[in-house]
């Protein structure tokens, strides 16, 4: 027994946390979602995902695919990790637009009235059984909006 | 039996493709097919045909339920929570026509309101950058007929604009670009390997937010001055290629996207951007140009600019427009929590702001005018569904270079809806016999 509590602290210990800069922006795939219907399951399938770069997978020792739990100086959100299919950008990582990546990029416009979308700096660690949220359930929850 | 409606223009994106052609029923009460347009414009046509949407206006109840109500009562609440409000923000615009933005401007100045439209959160920066040093453009046409120098900076047409570059800026063979693709020369600066930068000629793949010091680096290469071995990750040979490029070209057009306008440096960017194409008039025709993300967020910038002398962050609050971007910006008034109503219509911060911006809308009067269920419809007190502007109904809409293209009605709205502008009629109307000035 003292044996398993000591490997399994070790593995609580080896969680990684990565540093990544994120950005954010339009994908066809989160262009036909908001047209289709932003309530739909395909709306987080096409939005609620970080796409990295091969090498920052590894470094976050996860698989494609792996939920992960992205925290910025503004906020977290629960997001599934996919290797970018707009690569190499090692050290960068792109969450499409949307709520996903607005509840942690950085909303400081500067005087200029636009919020800081692209060049927020993040860090990353798997979260494997963390529920994604749907987008108006994502928006609503953090907003404390009461639903059915 | 059903008929075909050929030029049909498609309400996704500022491209604002004038080709589609749509298949109805023979009453024309349904859409069955949709030809030449994208995926994204196809889905936003038949998706006016779910059988799921939604078709009259519902309140938010306490209980976290929706109350259907009817049009009137919902032209009563908005009438009144305008009426009421100090300081009432009316956003969006850009998903709608010119005629309903110039009601809206109506409903704006009677209610003394904040007025933007989504270049808050997309080409805002371009603005302004426009207003300090001007903007040297042109039209697609000519960008079709004579560029042989295609430069896409922050920007991704292939996801964002997917027919821009077969329409007008690659494929197309023009009055003097007879040979199409092999006739023009493609640029792409993007910090990632864009599916738009894997078409280029060229890819400089820029360290993110370091493009002002790119775009300095080209002036520098121009006149031939040295340079630092690598500047935004880019090596120094690698600049002067490309300057050479573009400087050997018979007329170019630089586009620009949301990479240059929302990373930081922001309006300042552009400016360096404008800069550059003043510069590389001294060798050869050069233009630039704002990839326009809405279908007619350039028309809500000109109705605005028309009517009130300023293209978007507009404030209305003395009786008399101000503008002044920081201030009078929509996310900055949020933020700061000095709005006490909100109005959206033809946009959806609740999915596209910082959620910061978002949290004041949930506590305070809200209506949302939009077809969909959206992020902002699930936050607001009262949605208001209306029909599709450019399917259900037509209007005047601007393209990204600033032509106005009349969109067209196809089919039939579900009975009884109304469309963006009918209900802004009746809100104005009912907010003049509030303010007793029928």
């Amino acid at each position: 027994m003292p044996l398993l509590e000591a490997s399994t602290k070790i593995l609580l210990i080896v969680m990684v946390r990565i540093a990544v800069n994120l950005i954010s922006g339009r994908t066809i795939q989160q262009g036909v979602a908001i047209e289709g219907g932003k309530e739909k399951p395909y709306y987080r399938e096409a939005a609620g995902i970080i796409e990295m770069d091969r090498s920052d997978l590894k470094k976050l020792g996860a698989w494609k695919n792996t939920t992960v739990r992205v925290t910025s100086p503004y906020g977290s959100v629960i997001v599934k990790a996919v290797e970018t299919a707009q690569g190499p950008h090692p050290g960068v990582a792109f969450i499409p637009m949307g709520p996903w990546a607005n509840s942690i990029i950085d909303p400081n416009t500067y005087s200029t009235g636009m919020p800081t979308f692209k060049g927020t700096p993040v860090t990353l660690e798997v979260a494997a059984n963390e529920p994604i949220l749907l987008g108006i359930e994502l928006v609503q929850k953090l907003c404390g909006v009461k639903t059915e | 039996m059903t008929r075909t409606i050929t030029d049909v223009v498609c309400p996704f994106c500022g491209t604002l493709c004038d080709d589609i052609e749509v298949i109805v029923s023979d009453d024309g009460k349904k859409l069955l097919e949709v030809d030449n347009a994208c995926v994204i414009g196809t889905e936003k046509f038949l998706h006016s045909q779910s059988p799921d949407r939604i078709t009259r206006p519902r309140m938010h109840q306490e209980d976290g339920s929706w109350k259907e109500i009817s049009y009137d009562e919902a032209v009563e609440y908005t009438a009144q929570m305008l009426a009421k409000a100090k300081k009432p923000l009316m956003f969006g615009w850009s998903s709608t026509n010119c005629e309903a933005q110039s009601v809206g401007n109506e409903i704006a100045e009677m209610s003394r309101a904040c007025c933007d439209n989504t270049a808050a959160t997309c080409h805002g920066t371009s603005l302004i950058a426009i207003q300090d040093v001007g903007l040297p453009s042109c039209t697609l046409g000519e960008i079709k007929n004579r560029a042989d120098r295609i430069v896409f900076w922050g920007c991704n047409p292939a996801h964002a604009h997917p027919r821009h570059m077969s329409r007008y800026s690659i494929f197309p063979r023009g009055f003097f670009t007879g040979k199409g693709q092999m006739s023009r020369k493609l640029i792409v600066v993007d910090p990632r390997v864009t599916d738009t930068a894997k078409m280029a000629d060229m890819h400089l793949q820029v360290a993110q937010g370091q493009d002002y010091e790119l775009l300095n680096a080209f002036r520098v290469a121009f006149k031939g001055e040295w340079l630092p071995d690598e500047v935004a990750g880019i090596p120094s040979e690698k600049i002067r290629e490309a300057a050479d490029i573009l400087k050997s070209g018979r007329f170019g057009i630089i586009f620009f996207g949301m990479g240059v306008t929302q990373s930081l440096g922001k309006n300042h960017n552009i400016d360096e951007a404008i800069a550059v194409t003043k510069d590389l008039n001294d060798y050869t025709k050069f233009s630039i140009m704002p990839m326009r993300g809405h279908y007619n967020v350039t028309g809500s910038g000109e109705v605005f600019a028309w009517q009130f002398g300023f293209p978007y962050a507009v404030d209305l609050t003395r009786g008399f427009a101000r503008y002044n971007p920081g201030d009078t910006s929509t996310i900055d008034l949020l933020t700061r929590g000095e709005i006490d109503a909100m109005l959206t219509i033809g946009s959806d911060p609740g999915a596209h702001f910082p959620i910061s911006a978002v949290k004041p809308i949930a506590n305070m009067p809200s209506v949302c005018i939009d077809p969909h269920l959206t992020p902002t419809s699930g936050v607001s007190k009262l949605h208001v569904p209306v029909a599709f502007n450019g399917v259900e109904t037509g209007g005047n809409c601007y393209r990204m270079d600033n032509v106005p293209i009349d969109c067209r009605k196809v089919v039939e709205p579900p009975e009884g809806m109304l469309t963006d502008e009918e209900f802004l009629i009746k809100v104005r109307d009912r907010l003049k016999q509030l303010k007793g000035a029928a």
